[in-house]
């Protein structure tokens, strides 16, 4: 078994843009979830990431947007948002390697695009600062942005593809998605959150059943999470690797000072492998 | 309507090294390299974020494109909201 860890957190710009513009009772429990995150990431001891996050117009233009864009490297660099989020840019090194085995493996399910120049944003580079980790990454960027994003259960099939590769490695490979919850980006409703939409979504998630998800209208979506809802492509492509396993949640809050309805959660991938080991 | 036009203007700026300096220092023969409306190549000339954004330019294109210019994230979601700072 090589998929040793499943986790899943939001990657809102104003998180180290503007650490302290929210009161601290709704930053905090944000920042202690990325704490907890990072301890369980280090209990897992995985030798490889692969990052799921969304596209916001870092790689890809309407000229040429593919659904699902894996990042084949030994080295990346990011944020290119620097500005935007406040992160410093440096170097991160990538796996090309294994990158190229995960598109081989992945290809034989669901269709994907390759690139060798791939740029990280903060949807990677956030998540990476705040866990402080120096693990290669496999970065894959989803199309959850504009013209048209692949429907939430190829999302899920995308995930379940990536488990079926990484699981015949002896690489330990933690995945992690990045991105929403509800949120209207950029925009004059910014600030508004979903929060029935969002806490309905993380009951799935963490419940092991997001089947209920995989449906879901564009329009009802849109309306109950915001344009920046479609970043939970992210989340239920973690769910497909995960394979209905249960998990935890480690925070959400809603934080308008965010724009975004912010969360971190962990779904206990190895459980479902002792099951299934058992059988 | 070219809004695809004016949106891979600004996907341009917000991208390319060169085209952020040509937009600082030569934007109106930048702009006319583009085929854009005289509405929107005003918009741009202007970085009018709330005509932009009215237009349909996409919002991740013009928030962070805010930002390189150094406008506060609550000033610019005040121009896109009418209530200039």
């Amino acid at each position: 078994m090589s998929l040793v860890g499943a986790f899943a957190a939001s990657h809102a710009p104003g998180i180290t843009a503007r650490p302290s513009l929210p009161p601290a009772a709704e930053s905090e429990p944000i920042f202690r979830a990325y704490d907890e995150l990072r301890a369980r990431v280090a209990a897992a001891q995985p030798d490889v990431w692969v990052v799921v996050s969304s596209e916001h117009w870092a790689n890809f233009f309407l000229d040429n947007m593919p659904s699902f864009c894996v990042g084949i490297s030994d080295e990346f660099f990011g944020p290119t948002d620097e500005k935007f989020v406040n992160i410093p840019r440096r170097g991160v090194r990538g796996h090309a390697r294994l990158a190229r085995a995960l598109a081989e493996g992945v290809a034989e399910e669901v269709d994907l695009s390759t690139s060798h120049e791939m740029a990280l944003d903060h949807g990677v580079m956030l998540p990476l600062h705040l866990l402080r980790t120096e693990l290669p990454v496999i970065p894959i960027i989803v199309n959850c942005l504009a013209g048209f994003p692949a429907p939430l259960h190829r999302c899920h099939a995308l995930g379940a593809a990536i488990r079926r590769t990484v699981d015949r490695w002896p690489e330990r490979v933690a995945l992690l998605g990045s991105g929403g919850l509800s949120h209207w980006p950029a925009m004059p409703e910014s600030g508004r959150i979903g929060i029935d939409f969002d806490r309905r979504f993380l009951d799935a998630f963490i419940g092991g059943r997001i089947e209920g998800f995989l449906r879901y209208p564009k329009e009802k979506l849109e309306a109950e999470a915001g344009p920046g809802g479609h970043e939970i492509r992210t989340w239920v492509t973690v769910a497909g690797a995960a394979n209905g396993a249960r998990g935890s949640l480690l925070a959400y809050q809603p934080v308008p000072a965010w724009s975004t309805g912010c969360a971190v959660a962990a779904l206990q991938v190895e459980a479902v492998v002792k099951q299934a080991e058992r059988k | 309507m070219s809004l695809y036009e004016v949106q891979k203007l600004l996907f341009h700026v917000n991208r390319d090294p060169k085209t952020w300096n040509r937009f600082l220092d030569e934007r109106e023969r930048l702009v006319a390299e583009y085929r854009l409306t005289e509405d929107e190549q005003h918009a741009v000339m202007e970085t009018d974020f709330r005509r932009l954004y009215e237009m349909g330019v996409h919002s991740l294109l013009l928030g962070p494109l805010a930002a390189a210019l150094g406008i506060s994230f609550p000033d610019y979601l005040a121009i896109l909201r009418g209530k200039q700072p």
